[in-house]
């Protein structure tokens, strides 16, 4: 499978009043062709900074993409002027986003029409007809019924998941490479949570994108990720095929993630362990493992040295961490 | 309809009654037997009620009643001013709306900057400055120092529209200087906020210009708030063009109210209060009504 | 398996805490037009305290040798038609203004909020009827209201401080109103489980405390208004009148003698936009600085 995004060494950082936060703290990772990637952490451990990064939609001021390279297309995206032309036909044409609060991501004051066709002519050039008309095989496409009558309607008039659905239909409605859902099942119902992920399977499928799923629950990737990365703390403490994270998780975060989900093929009674303490504070962040507090397979080693860097343990499955944890299970 | 009709039968009681009280007190200034004959004349002699009961009707047949100062009808008094009036209080309005909304655009879009502080210091003054006080100023300056614009009188335009324009130009520009600086603030402030919301990010992620999305996605929403404000400029314009009118000498309602109030004349004093009521309360209902056309959801919510 | 030996706070150590005090204080002084306002504002307290000190002469005397002088090194700012100095009549133009705005406010407060109050306990016909009014002052502009009022009552001190009080009392009355009818809400359900008698007293022991900020950030939002107010009713000549020193009634006088005297009209006229600002900055950069939500917008 060919690569089509490259991420080396992305760091993002914002000041604040407090003083600067690491958001994303030098991570790489890679997107194949037509494949399902899972980016997994906690809240606040800079996997949405970084996919906003990517797209360049950090707000300038507090936030600093201050180091790294996005390789699209041969091109290091993050040359590009945030707000030149070249990046902007970039945006929602080669690479979209859906977002997380489906409430609040659509323009009140405008016709779901409207927005779905504004792409569809900048983007595409196609005429106002054209544009309504694509507009409502996007909305069937997505399962939406009376797509005719209801394309001229206002977001407040959908429901939850059926505004999801619309942001999808945008989204995908140029034809993009990648599709970046960034927590898109996070403000809905378990229903409709199922529901949304197989639709975006089906529709990347269909036109052949590539999607990424980000989301702090590991039950949403499960199913439908080839390839998980793991995060913590603005850096990827573990990656590799689902199959390897799911089947021997090696680093200790990831271990005790898995400890928090049930899963079917386990005994009933097994109790669900969370995992002791708190998300580190990004601003003042040690030199070695950040995880180290709330690790408990530490040893000596992990409070000398820097953090870790990702080695590998198995088929393209990397850890960043000093213990074989394989061993103390 | 009916319940602005309601709602100015519940204004009423508070004036009324007070002025008629003023009416029997000041009159005393006057001989005996000429007061006796005026207030034959205008009914004063009825008990309070009646007289209330009997303007009341006449305010619904169209009829105010007769001025007691310029023994004319009010209703003659009044359509001889009001569109003098009303010719500068729609031109305030109409720049406080353009310029206020144009001047917040620009602060919001160039936050921080330059234009950005001294634009918000104007606005501060522009909603410190005391009507009557510009235009002395302005009637100074430009008027009498300078000598580019006439300082006093009125022509309608149909008659010299470039003499009409220059007198105008003055008290205008009192009358809407708070308007531009509140429009102005209200407008930077609720961009500002506009800017902050998610849609506005799913509009950049679909690549769309910075034109665009402000003048697509963000000025309808920003303007609801707004709206609001400009709904409460009605009141705040007639109460300047009391002022404006006051020293600029334009011969408006502004000020025949003055006068009147000064004379005791409480007839028209009532009238004009009544019908600046109504006015309020029409831009009330039309600020209604323009939220349902720049807010959908209240439209079908 | 080892419990993680190391202290988890030795990593995860949380920002500094600082006091609402210290975060008010911070907000409050953080814009620099702010504190010009306040610097303006205590320069006018002050001059409006020791205006006999820092006048050069009796704001009433009359000269009828030396009208209408020019600024001059004897007279600064010049002389009015009646010979009276006006740089004095300047400053102890200030004490009307301040006495005006605090008596205003304070009568306007204090009636606001009892008419409110009493709306929303009694609820039914009085609370109907108190807030009907309200409804129909409202929908008068204050100045009118204050100018008809006014002109009713005749000038003077005390009438216009009437006039405007009553213009003023309706944000207040609306928003006690407004608090205790949602706390009638609620501590209705507690108050019927509660002993009985109990009710009242804990809707004012609630009242009270929640009332504090947002008439606070009304009056700063009135006070700007009501100098404006006063200063445009003595110019019409309804209000403070000669040989009363205020700010507006000078503006008038000097408006016959624009010509030849501007000074007349400008330096009442700059003092009035200066304490008007100074007034509206520092009330906005209160209310910035209460408002939770707007925390860490500068």
């Amino acid at each position: 499978m060919a690569v089509i995004l490259t991420v080396e060494n992305l760091k993002t950082q914002f000041r604040i009043e407090g003083g600067l936060v690491k958001a994303v703290d030098g991570i790489s990772f890679h997107i194949n062709e037509r494949e399902i990637i899972g980016l997994v952490g906690e809240s606040g451990c800079g996997k949405s900074v970084s996919m906003l990064s990517i797209m360049q939609l950090i707000s300038t001021p507090p936030g600093e993409i201050v180091d790294g390279k996005v390789i699209f297309d041969g091109k290091d995206l993050l040359k590009l002027e945030a707000k030149g032309a070249e990046m902007r036909s970039i945006r929602g044409s080669k690479i979209a986003m859906i977002f997380q609060e489906p409430m609040t991501s659509l323009n009140p004051t405008l016709t779901i029409c409207r927005q779905l066709t504004e792409m569809l002519e900048l983007h595409l050039g196609m005429d106002s007809q054209a544009s309504r008309k694509r507009g409502i095989e996007l909305l069937k496409l997505v399962g939406i019924s009376d797509a005719e009558t209801r394309v001229d309607d206002y977001p407040h008039q959908f429901s939850g998941g059926m505004r999801q659905r619309v942001m999808i239909a945008t989204a995908l409605s140029c034809n993009p490479r990648i599709l970046i859902a960034d927590e898109p099942t996070t403000a809905t119902d378990v229903t409709t949570q199922a529901q949304l992920l197989e639709l975006m399977k089906d529709m990347v499928t269909r036109f052949n994108a590539s999607l990424v799923i980000v989301t702090h629950n590991l039950g949403v990737v499960a199913r439908y990720a080839q390839r998980i990365y793991v995060m913590y703390a603005g850096r990827i403490v573990e990656s590799g095929n689902s199959k390897d994270i799911f089947g021997a998780p090696r680093h200790p975060y990831t271990i005790g993630l898995l400890k928090c989900v049930p899963r079917l093929d386990e005994a009933l009674d097994r109790k669900l362990v969370p995992i002791p303490g708190m998300p580190p504070n990004l601003i003042r962040m040690p030199p070695n493992c950040a995880f180290l507090p709330r690790c408990q397979y530490h040893i000596e080693r992990c409070m000398q040295e820097p953090w870790p860097e990702l080695r590998e343990v198995g088929n393209q499955h990397y850890v960043s961490c000093y213990i074989n944890t394989q061993e103390k299970q | 309809m009916t319940l602005v009709i309601f709602f100015i039968m519940r204004m009423l009681p508070g004036d009324p009654l007070r002025l008629y009280l003023s009416e029997t007190q000041s009159l005393e200034s006057m001989p005996p037997e000429a007061v006796a004959a005026l207030r034959h004349e205008f009914g004063l002699d009825k008990p309070l009620i009646l007289q209330y009961t009997s303007w009341i009707g006449g305010v619904f047949r169209g009829d105010f009643g007769t001025s007691i100062y310029y023994r004319e009808s009010v209703g003659t008094l009044m359509l001889e001013r009001y569109p003098i009036t009303l010719h500068l209080g729609l031109l305030s309005f109409v720049i406080s709306c353009i310029l206020g909304v144009l001047l917040g655009l620009v602060q919001a879009l160039r936050r921080g900057k330059w234009i950005d502080t001294s634009l918000t210091v104007l606005a501060y003054f522009g909603i410190s400055i005391p009507t009557f006080w510009l235009g002395i100023l302005l009637m100074y300056f430009l008027g009498l120092k300078l000598g580019l614009l006439p300082i006093s009188g009125y022509t309608p335009p149909w008659e010299n529209f470039w003499l009409s324009t220059r007198q105008v130009i003055m008290p205008v520009i009192c009358m809407s200087v708070m308007g531009i600086a509140g429009t102005a603030r209200q407008m930077r402030s609720s961009m500002l906020e506009v800017t902050r919301q998610d849609y506005i990010r799913t509009a950049w992620s679909k690549g769309l210009g910075e034109r665009t999305i402000v003048y697509r996605h963000m000025l309808k929403n920003s303007l609801i708030p707004v709206v609001t404000l400009l709904g409460m400029f009605a009141p705040m314009i007639l109460v300047g063009s009391v002022f404006a009118e006051t020293v600029f000498a334009i011969p408006g309602v502004g000020r025949l109210m003055v006068s009147s109030i000064f004379g005791h004349d409480y007839v028209v004093v009532q009238s004009i209060t009544l019908l600046v009521a109504a006015v309020v309360i029409l831009c009330n209902l039309i600020v209604d009504i323009s939220y349902g056309w720049l807010d959908p959801r209240i439209r079908y919510g | 398996m080892t419990q993680p030996s190391i202290a988890i706070k030795d990593f995860t150590v949380a920002p500094p805490r600082i006091t609402s005090w210290q975060r008010f204080r911070r907000a409050f002084f953080s814009r620099w037009i702010v504190i010009i306002g306040l610097v303006i504002l205590l320069v006018m307290m002050f001059t409006a305290i020791f205006a006999p000190w820092l006048a050069p002469y009796d704001p009433y005397k009359q000269d009828l040798s030396s009208p209408l002088l020019q600024p001059c090194k004897a007279h600064l700012l010049g002389t009015d038609g009646l010979g009276r100095d006006t740089l004095s009549r300047v400053i102890y133009g200030s004490r009307t203004a301040l006495l005006i705005g605090f008596a205003v406010t304070g009568v306007a407060v204090i009636v606001g909020m009892v008419l409110g109050l009493c709306a929303g306990y009694f609820g039914g016909v009085v609370s109907m009827f108190i807030m009907r009014f309200i409804d129909a002052l409202m929908s008068i502009p204050m100045i009118l209201l204050a100018l008809v009022i006014a002109s009713v009552l005749g000038g003077g001190l005390k009438n216009v401080i009437i006039a405007l009080s009553i213009g003023t009392i309706c944000p207040y009355t609306r928003i006690m109103n407004g608090l205790v009818l949602s706390i009638k809400q609620n501590d209705y359900i507690l108050a019927e489980r509660a002993m009985g008698a109990s009710d009242s007293r804990t809707m004012f022991s609630h009242i009270l405390p929640n009332a504090f900020q947002p008439i606070i950030v009304m009056i700063t939002m009135q006070l700007g208004f009501l100098i404006l107010a006063e200063a445009g009713l003595s110019f019409l000549g309804i209000g403070i009148e000669p040989p009363f020193a205020a700010w507006g009634s000078m503006v008038n006088d000097g408006y016959q003698y624009l010509m030849t005297n501007p000074a007349l009209s400008f330096a009442p006229g700059i003092c009035i936009m200066l304490v008007v600002f100074a007034f509206n900055m520092v009330g906005d950069g209160l209310r910035d600085a209460l408002d939770p939500r707007l925390r860490g917008m500068f």
